[in-house]
């Protein structure tokens, strides 16, 4: 017997049991899948943080190459000394805490911390937490800090290493959804490698940060005092995204730092 | 005889040029501009489409007696939705790197109007076999001129295939920088895109006149 498909009751049933089976289809697969999503996100920070730090295979290629995924917890381990959570709250670093101190309390590595809940908090007037990761390379020390904010369709991350002085030594940026081939470029290295050794700091020590800027005349970025780098063609809005979350993430570590200062000069 | 009959060689043949997608049908431009500026981009998205689209009308044309008519727009949406999310999360798991390089082309595919096309033109009326063939010849018709575009538009607006420079150092002044070649970044942009079809479907009108429409 055929089917009469153009009832309206037949119509109401095969919509139920279509919403039906594909929600569930797609719920089985989310949660069955969840946990090696989980672990892939978790080996994607360590590489981000150790390609931040200079921890890579870029010497071989032009391109961007990560530690691999299967010795990626062991060079984590090597390479990241030691792992602090800074409380910030009201303008100053009000706690410092190690990693041992931090997962007592709140029963998660410091690198998992999520960085977006953490900016929400601050705009709540509540306390953030500032994870900072400090590594050796090249026989140096370094300071990795997270930063996020807009791009032009969705977010934007990443990391920054810096030594004592907050001069760049380091960066990775990622994005959700910017424009492929346009603001997608931030992932590219020659955008990333532009910012090594550039200042935040003033002469004075004043925060001041790093701008995205058009037209700086300088795309081999020879000039590392201008507290500039060349922008990507047709990405302004990423661009300035870029300079926003540098500003505002990174100025949050300056109490940090000028410890720091203070307590080498000592 | 070969593994295909003649008919159903023609179901892949003739999206590759003259019944292809974008150019002779100006279906799935919103996908074409936004995605070519990297050749690179162009091949994903042409591989996840290719298997959305094969997938797809085969589900499609499996459903097609008892999917009710009043609905059958929305149906073929949830099917496509469904695919394109399982793709997502299975790429996330397997192939991490593979889904970042993939970022917003998968979402993308959900509104690419080929595929709802060929669902409601081919699969709603023919078996899954036939489907599954016109499904992949279309997905290639659309695969060719995301590739030419994105081959062009990479090349002359960044002077790299697959993120390879090809024209020479564009600051040392070599290669075809040296006579004077600059990269222009309007081809990065997506009008470019857009001039590129046309050209494409410009060439390919005044070498074949019964393309031509009154």
């Amino acid at each position: 017997m055929a089917i009469n498909t153009d009832k309206n009751s037949y119509t109401v049933i095969f919509a139920v049991a279509m919403v039906l089976v594909v929600g569930s289809l797609l719920a089985f697969t989310a949660s069955s899948l969840k946990p090696n999503i989980a672990e892939n996100r978790r080996m994607e920070k360590q590489q981000n943080i150790l390609y931040a730090l200079g921890v890579n295979g870029n010497e071989s290629t032009g391109d961007i190459t990560f530690v691999s995924t299967d010795k990626v917890a062991e060079a984590f381990k090597t390479n990241i000394k030691e792992q602090l959570v800074l409380e910030y709250k009201d303008g100053n670093i009000v706690k410092t805490m190690n990693r041992e101190q931090y997962m007592d309390e709140y029963k998660q590595e410091p690198y998992l911390i999520d960085v977006k809940k953490q900016q929400a908090r601050l705009k709540a007037g509540e306390s953030r937490l500032l994870p900072l990761f400090i590594g050796e390379s090249e026989g140096k020390t370094y300071y990795v800090a997270p930063i996020r904010g807009k791009g032009l369709w969705d977010a934007i991350w990443g990391y920054v290493a810096l030594d004592e002085d907050m001069i760049v030594r380091g960066t990775f940026f990622d994005h959700a959804a910017e424009t492929p081939g346009l603001g997608a470029n931030i992932k590219q290295r020659y955008f990333m490698d532009d910012f090594y050794g550039e200042r935040l700091l003033t002469e004075a020590g004043v925060f001041k940060g790093i701008t995205v800027a058009k037209g700086n005349n300088d795309p081999k970025n020879e000039i590392k005092d201008d507290y500039e780098v060349d922008a990507l063609a047709g990405a302004t809005i990423t661009g300035d995204g870029v300079s926003a979350m540098i500003k505002n993430d990174l100025r949050l570590y300056l109490g940090y730092f000028e410890n720091l200062k203070k307590l080498a000069s000592k | 005889m070969g593994l295909l009959s003649k008919k159903d060689a023609k179901l892949i043949t003739d999206p590759l040029a003259d019944n292809n997608p974008i150019t002779i049908q100006v279906l799935g431009i919103c996908s074409a501009l936004a995605i070519t500026a990297e050749l690179k981009a162009s091949l994903v998205m042409s591989i996840a489409v290719l298997f959305v689209m094969g997938v797809g009308n085969v589900v499609i044309s499996l459903m097609r007696n008892v999917i009710p008519s009043k609905i059958r727009i929305i149906v073929q949406l949830i099917v496509v939705a469904a695919l394109v999310i399982i793709v997502d999360q299975v790429l996330k798991a397997y192939a991490y790197e593979l889904s970042k390089t993939l970022s917003v082309f998968v979402g993308l595919i959900i509104t690419n109007c080929i595929i709802m096309g060929r669902f409601e033109a081919f699969a709603l009326g023919n078996g899954p076999w036939r489907s599954f063939l016109d499904g992949i010849g279309n997905a290639l018709g659309y695969a060719v001129i995301l590739l030419i575009v994105g081959f062009f538009r990479e090349l002359l607006g960044a002077g790299t295939l697959f993120g390879i420079p090809v024209l020479g150092d564009p600051i040392e002044k070599t290669g075809v920088y040296s006579i004077g070649y600059e990269n222009n970044g309007f081809m990065l942009m997506p009008p470019m895109a857009l001039i590129v079809v046309g050209l494409i479907i410009w060439v390919q009108r005044s070498r074949n006149k019964a393309l031509i429409e009154d």
